[in-house]
């Protein structure tokens, strides 16, 4: 955490953010920072708050009240600036399955304002390096689920957003592609764009640099994963998620 | 397009399968609570199952393991009697999927993958629903669903659309269980379920066996197989392998390493590039580095990766585990190229 905090290049910045729906409190003073090309896992039970934030942080839920800029972009009065400058991406949809690959490209393309001969450029670009430029007019539906979900990913870094939020991009993934996913991550992050994802599989919490723990609508842990292994006397990811989560009173 | 159940008269159907091995399935019928021989279904030009044979003995929890789109749902909707296998012979607790579906339909309890149950009713109705459904009462079996239930009973005016994930999973459990089921059906109770939600569910599960109830259960979570008695290994359609789970990790013949240091993607990436590599992949803060037969050294492989890494990894032999089996056992997704 320190090794980040030092740097002035962080991506979100959020300062003691509170999200209330009538008296729960779905994100209890949430304080942390994300930084330029950095791999954050963003770890919770389910009922923790976690899709609470990823909805405050994509623009597209008012906080109750605390601080939060996304991309240098404030999410109480630029939600949009927010939207055009980030990527979103979850297992639930993707793509639209009528449509043919490159189609869904010129979609999203579209809809990012990306004049045509950029789309083109990115659609062979992104695609190229899938390997997937001969299935470019074919309809997404026939594809495997596991191009559809690198597909998906390079959609949603078409526009070259500064940052892409993947919400359990992995879910229900053969443990093969589930791998080649994330040396996309890797890749994606290398070239700068900073990547925050949230996974229920405890072994990709490893694949992270840092990894935040949510708990009852609090962050309770944040660090490198060794750090959090050391200050938790585990041996593995899954024993300190299980060490935290279990302290939680019930899961409502 | 799907045949979907529609009543008595889809009987032709079946007309012709080999009426020779009923006696025979009729004689196991007090062992086997589920017989699959030679199932195929297809959906248009795709092929959902194809040829799939297996049985599941009477208290067994018995774990299809596979991905998406290996075929587990239309497996699980053939064994409920809600979809028609397209060839194949199917048997639960002794009655044909195809000609006896009623029978079958009052003695299984099934979990839909998706949250199927009345999201406007409360936590009460629907379970009062489902036991007026099945002509019982809440209390007559209680003693089943007494665990779960107390955990939901704070809850019981709640309505089921307004439950944490967590929640709504046991409803629908206690919801397939209030008449007491023979076979219990889950289809991916713990898909998109947090870990430690994940452990109580098999917590729960383990319970029931104890009841002599068969469990035939399925998850995409290669680590929840070791929690079953026997596996089936599935992927599009096909079954990889069917055992115990020590069994399976006992076949595991490729002599595997954990190695563990620091930046590990970028040694895994220089692994790939070692001579004696038969696979490499990452599983969490180590890589699992199967070797070309027993002749390749630790020694071998330390030098190897010191040529271009010099921080100290660490090498240990070990045990594989169901992810590393089915991984081996998998047939990878033919290339774009290929497929073009």
């Amino acid at each position: 955490m320190r090794q980040y905090s030092m740097q002035n290049n962080s991506v979100i910045e959020v300062e003691n953010l509170v999200k209330k729906f009538g008296s729960f409190v779905a994100n209890d003073h949430l304080t942390f920072n994300v930084c330029k090309g950095e791999i954050f896992g963003f770890l919770g039970a389910n009922g923790a708050g976690k899709t609470t934030a990823i909805r405050i942080l994509c623009g597209l839920l008012a906080p109750t009240s605390g601080k939060a800029t996304v991309a240098g972009f404030d999410v109480y009065h630029q939600p949009n600036k927010i939207k055009e400058n980030i990527g979103y991406m979850s297992q639930k949809f993707s793509l639209y399955e009528d449509l043919t690959v490159k189609e869904n490209f010129r979609f999203y393309g579209g809809i990012y304002g990306l004049s045509k001969a950029r789309v083109e450029e990115r659609t062979n670009e992104l695609l190229g390096r899938l390997e997937l430029l001969p299935v470019l007019n074919k309809t997404t539906k026939s594809l495997p689920l596991g191009w559809k979900q690198k597909l998906a990913f390079s959609l949603a870094i078409i526009h070259n957003p500064s940052i892409v939020f993947l919400d359990e991009p992995t879910g229900g993934v053969d443990p093969i592609t589930r791998r080649q996913f994330w040396d996309m991550i890797y890749e994606t992050a290398i070239g700068g764009i900073t990547v925050f994802v949230t996974t229920h599989y405890m072994d990709e919490a490893e694949y992270c640099q840092r990894v935040s723990i949510m708990v009852d609508g609090r962050i309770e842990a944040l660090d490198t994963p060794a750090m959090l292994k050391q200050a938790y006397n585990a041996k593995s990811m899954d024993e300190v998620f299980l060490k935290l989560a279990r302290k939680a009173p019930s899961a409502k | 397009m799907e045949k979907q159940r529609s009543g008595p008269k889809k009987q032709h159907f079946v007309n012709n399968i080999q009426y020779g091995i009923t006696p025979l399935i009729r004689i196991m019928k007090t062992d086997k609570s589920v017989l699959v021989s030679e199932v195929s279904k297809h959906f248009g030009e795709v092929e959902a199952l194809k040829h799939i044979s297996f049985s599941v003995t009477q208290g067994e929890l018995f774990g299809i393991i596979g991905p998406d789109g290996a075929g587990k749902t239309t497996l699980f909707r053939i064994l409920t009697t809600l979809l028609l296998p397209g060839s194949g012979k199917v048997m639960v607790e002794g009655f044909d999927v195809v000609n006896e579906y009623r029978k079958i339909r009052s003695i299984v309890g099934y979990m839909p993958g998706r949250f199927s149950l009345y999201q406007d009713l409360t936590v009460e109705e629907n379970l009062k629903f489902f036991a007026s459904i099945f002509k019982t009462t809440i209390t007559e079996n209680y003693t089943l669903i007494r665990d779960i239930y107390v955990q939901l009973e704070p809850f019981r005016d709640r309505h089921a659309g307004k439950l944490s994930g967590g929640m709504k999973q046991k409803l629908a459990l206690c919801c397939a269980l209030i008449h007491r089921p023979h076979i219990l059906f889950l289809d991916e109770p713990t898909t998109g379920v947090d870990a430690v939600s994940r452990r109580e569910f098999w917590e729960i599960l383990r319970r029931l066996k104890e009841e002599n109830i068969t469990i035939m259960v399925s998850t995409p979570y290669m680590d929840e197989a070791i929690l079953c008695d026997r596996i089936a290994l599935m992927q599009k359609g096909e079954l990889l392998s069917i055992d115990t789970p020590q069994r399976i990790i006992d076949r595991y013949d490729q002599p595997l390493w954990a190695v563990k240091g620091d930046n590990m993607y970028s040694v895994l990436g220089h692994l790939r590039h070692f001579e004696g590599v038969h696979s490499a992949y990452l599983f969490g803060d180590s890589i699992h580095l199967a070797t070309k037969g027993e002749s390749v050294t630790g020694d071998q492989i330390s030098k190897f990766i010191q040529q271009t890494h010099t921080s100290p990894v660490e090498l240990i032999k070990i045990q594989a585990s169901i992810e590393d089996c089915f991984m081996e056992l998998m047939e990878p997704e033919q290339s774009a190229v290929n497929n073009g």
